[in-house]
């Protein structure tokens, strides 16, 4: 394992990537600590993935630069190809070669040694559970042993860093949470993990330090209690409010507020709105009132990492980039349609 | 120097373990499989029994017009020349060439063309036998020909030229022969009527046939398209099922992943290629007149020549199908330039011009060389070295080209 002597593995100084007139990436700077699991937080099209593939050198930065267990990404790929290992958001597997067959060509490949590829594949798929489907096509296998297979050949070169991209995309939940223990353990094991989500359990159960990306820039970067922080100190709140004769209006002037940056309907007649700023609260009342509402009661909530997203970006997390995710966001802004599911 | 020689090995070794798992990937898939013998059988029988040659046609319906009207009691030639014509045995069949029909006048002829029931019609003038044996003078026999089918239409005034000619000659013998007194020898005769005689000779032995010029093409061809497609086909469906990025991740080169991809398809290029030639000597009597091993090096080559150009599409290209279809739009106006199916001899001047910026032209050129005429590596060499060329020109612009694309 090669890493800076601060214990610093990932190193991101401005990197900028841009596709003809898009900014996928507006120069984002982070730095991972080694053995950190480091997740990425955004909705599709955020950014996310265009930062993963320049950190693991499939993609050429526009400006920037970045070092990965102490390879600079542009000027010495093949250091940093030997230090990572990548699950990206397509499966990297052969279809028409069995598992241990896929784990075999990705191991030479990277240059193993043969009795290596042999020991490391036969530990791996036995800890991920796949040794009995070793000598099966990996087109018979399910997405979740699919999965798992494919977390074995990104492991087999035992790399310091791992990167993982949406890891648990479209698995069904057994499968997920194996696969997030197991993420945990492999930190534990000293791995360096750097993993993008766009689910907020996935960031709050897994991740040491959650990098909040909307818009191609990093928003946030911090752990999951001092992110919760913001909304929970004087400056923010998330207050769960009950009314009576709720209508549309009443959501509408209270998400028209200048305080509030979100707002969301949980349930008929109840608004879980965020805001921040002194007198919030007032505000929000009054507002409520004046569309006609009654507020019957009112509770401060313990803000989730949905709620600080929100705030922040004043957009809610959708599976779609056509859904059309506002642009230009600043950190406080507003948006019309801040409803949460 | 041992810094190099581990890189050559590690490339060799990287390229190899590409070039086995794309064949066996390729094995493993059915379909594909299935494609992959029935292409190359396919084209063999198309161009095999599809393109006419003179000794191919049979049941050919010709029209006959016969105005002639023999005088009583005198032999009518006419008649004679119509049961000559529908005599004429097709070669290699129990089959006639022609099937004779009488028709009644020249616009039934024309709509008869017209309908397709024709493929020809031959007028025979009014005063056919009586001109010739009494007033002694030339008669002239019209060929009516299809023009919507050019072919078929030359081979067939060919033939109909040829009968006449020689009925012709028959004639005069009789005709001379009872002017001159003492009678002539046969020879005498013959060189008395036609001085000069006429012989094609092959080069190498055997009846020139149309699919010993069209078998190198079709090996050609079909080495061309396994590797064009098969290598776009390999790496678009590798990009867009993500598996590129594993191998992208890795510390190989480049270089070795595009070459172990494109050994792959020299492997299937080469089998395709195999199964053309054995169907061709097996079922259209091919021969091989030159050495085995130059005819190899020259589809080998041949191979080396376009392969930089299927690499420059497969790193433009993101999706299979686009990449199909580019390579369709660029292998096939080269297939018809190169010669493959028609000589280049045939076309007009400027399509002669680029046809001779096609590497596959010379590949054709080399590998008829080789397979009809027996050539040696000599008589080829022109052809190996501008292929050589080719392959060295479009590999050093499509390898960077691959490098950049593949890391944008």
């Amino acid at each position: 394992m090669s890493e800076n002597g601060n214990g610093t593995i990932v190193e991101v100084n401005e990197l900028v990537k841009k596709f003809g007139k898009l900014v996928a990436v507006n120069g984002v700077s982070f730095e991972v600590d080694s053995g950190e699991i480091f997740g990425f937080l955004g909705p599709n099209g955020a950014g996310k993935t265009t930062t993963i593939r320049m950190l693991c050198t499939l993609l050429r930065p526009t400006e920037g630069s970045a070092r990965v267990a102490g390879y600079d990404i542009v000027n010495q790929p093949s250091g940093v190809r030997r230090s990572i290992g990548l699950v990206a958001e397509k499966l990297i597997l052969y279809e028409r070669l069995t598992a241990l067959e896929n784990l075999w060509f990705f191991g030479r490949m990277n240059h193993m040694a043969t009795s290596d590829i042999r020991e490391r594949s036969e530990s791996w798929l036995k800890r991920l559970g796949m040794y009995e489907w070793r000598d099966k096509l990996a087109g018979t296998f399910s997405t979740g042993m699919k999965q798992r297979v494919n977390i074995a050949r990104a492991l087999l070169t035992e790399p310091s860093v791992m990167f993982l991209d949406e890891p648990t995309l479209g698995l069904d939940p057994q499968t997920t949470r194996a696969i997030r223990q197991f993420i945990k353990e492999l930190a534990e094991a000293g791995v360096t993990v750097v993993l993008t989500t766009h689910e907020m359990a996935e960031a709050e159960a897994l991740c040491d330090r959650i990098s909040i990306i909307d818009q191609g820039n990093i928003v946030a970067l911090d752990t999951d209690t001092n992110l919760k922080k913001l909304l929970s100190d004087d400056e923010g709140a998330v207050v769960d409010v009950e009314v009576e004769g709720m209508s549309d209006a009443s959501e509408a002037a209270c998400s028209g507020l200048e305080c509030v940056s979100a707002v969301a309907e949980p349930e008929a007649g109840r608004l879980r709105v965020t805001a921040s700023g002194k007198g919030a609260i007032g505000q929000i009342v009054d507002s409520i009132e004046q569309a006609g509402g009654v507020v019957k009661r009112m509770n401060t909530l313990e803000p989730n990492l949905e709620d600080v997203f929100l705030h922040l970006t004043g957009t809610e997390i959708r599976d779609e980039v056509s859904n059309n995710i506002p642009t230009g966001r600043p950190m406080h802004g507003r948006s019309a349609g801040k409803r949460v599911r | 120097m041992k810094r190099l020689m581990k890189r050559a090995l590690d490339f060799l070794g990287d390229s190899g373990q590409v070039t086995k798992k794309d064949l066996k990937d390729f094995y493993r898939d059915r379909a594909r499989i299935i494609s992959f013998i029935i292409m190359p059988l396919f084209m063999m029988l198309l161009t095999g029994f599809i393109f006419p040659s003179q000794g191919s046609l049979k049941d050919v319906p010709v029209g006959i017009l016969n105005l002639d009207k023999a005088s009583p009691g005198q032999v009518s030639l006419s008649d004679q020349v119509i049961s000559t014509l529908s005599s004429i045995q097709a070669e290699d069949s129990t089959k006639k060439v022609m099937i004779v029909k009488p028709v009644q006048n020249e616009a039934t002829i024309k709509e008869l063309i017209q309908r397709q029931d024709l493929s020809g019609a031959i007028i025979i003038p009014e005063n056919f036998s009586n001109g010739l044996t009494k007033e002694h003078k030339q008669q002239t026999i019209t060929i009516i020909t299809d023009q919507s089918n050019p072919q078929i239409s030359s081979i067939l005034s060919t033939m109909l030229d040829k009968v006449f000619d020689s009925m012709g000659k028959k004639m005069s013998t009789i005709a001379i022969g009872s002017l001159i007194q003492p009678k002539l020898s046969d020879a005498s005769m013959s060189a008395l009527i036609s001085p000069m005689a006429v012989e094609s000779k092959g080069l190498v032995p055997g009846k020139p046939n149309y699919f010993q010029f069209v078998a190198p093409g079709v090996i050609a061809m079909v080495t061309m398209m396994a590797v064009m497609m098969g290598l776009a086909g390999s790496i678009a469906r590798e990009k867009e099922q993500g598996t590129l990025d594993g191998i992208l991740v890795a510390p190989v080169s480049r270089f070795s992943i595009i070459m172990g991809k494109t050994g792959a398809q020299t492997v299937r290029g080469l089998m395709q290629g195999a199964i053309v030639l054995i169907l061709a000597m097996t079922f259209f009597h091919v021969k091989i007149y030159g050495n085995f091993l130059i005819m190899l090096a020259v589809i080998i080559l041949g191979i080396f020549s376009f392969v930089g150009l299927g690499i420059l599409v497969s790193a433009a290209v993101e999706e299979q199908e686009t990449a199909m279809t580019i390579m369709m739009t660029v292998t096939f106006p080269m297939l018809f330039l190169s010669g493959a199916f028609f000589p280049i001899q045939q076309m007009p001047g400027f399509m002669q011009a680029i046809s001779k910026c096609v590497p596959l032209t010379y590949e054709v050129q080399a590998l008829r060389q080789v397979v009809v005429l027996g050539a040696g590596l000599g008589e080829v060499l022109k052809p190996l070295l501008i292929l050589l060329g080719f392959g060295v020109v479009t590999l050093a612009i499509s390898i960077p080209a691959f490098k950049r694309v593949v890391t944008r």
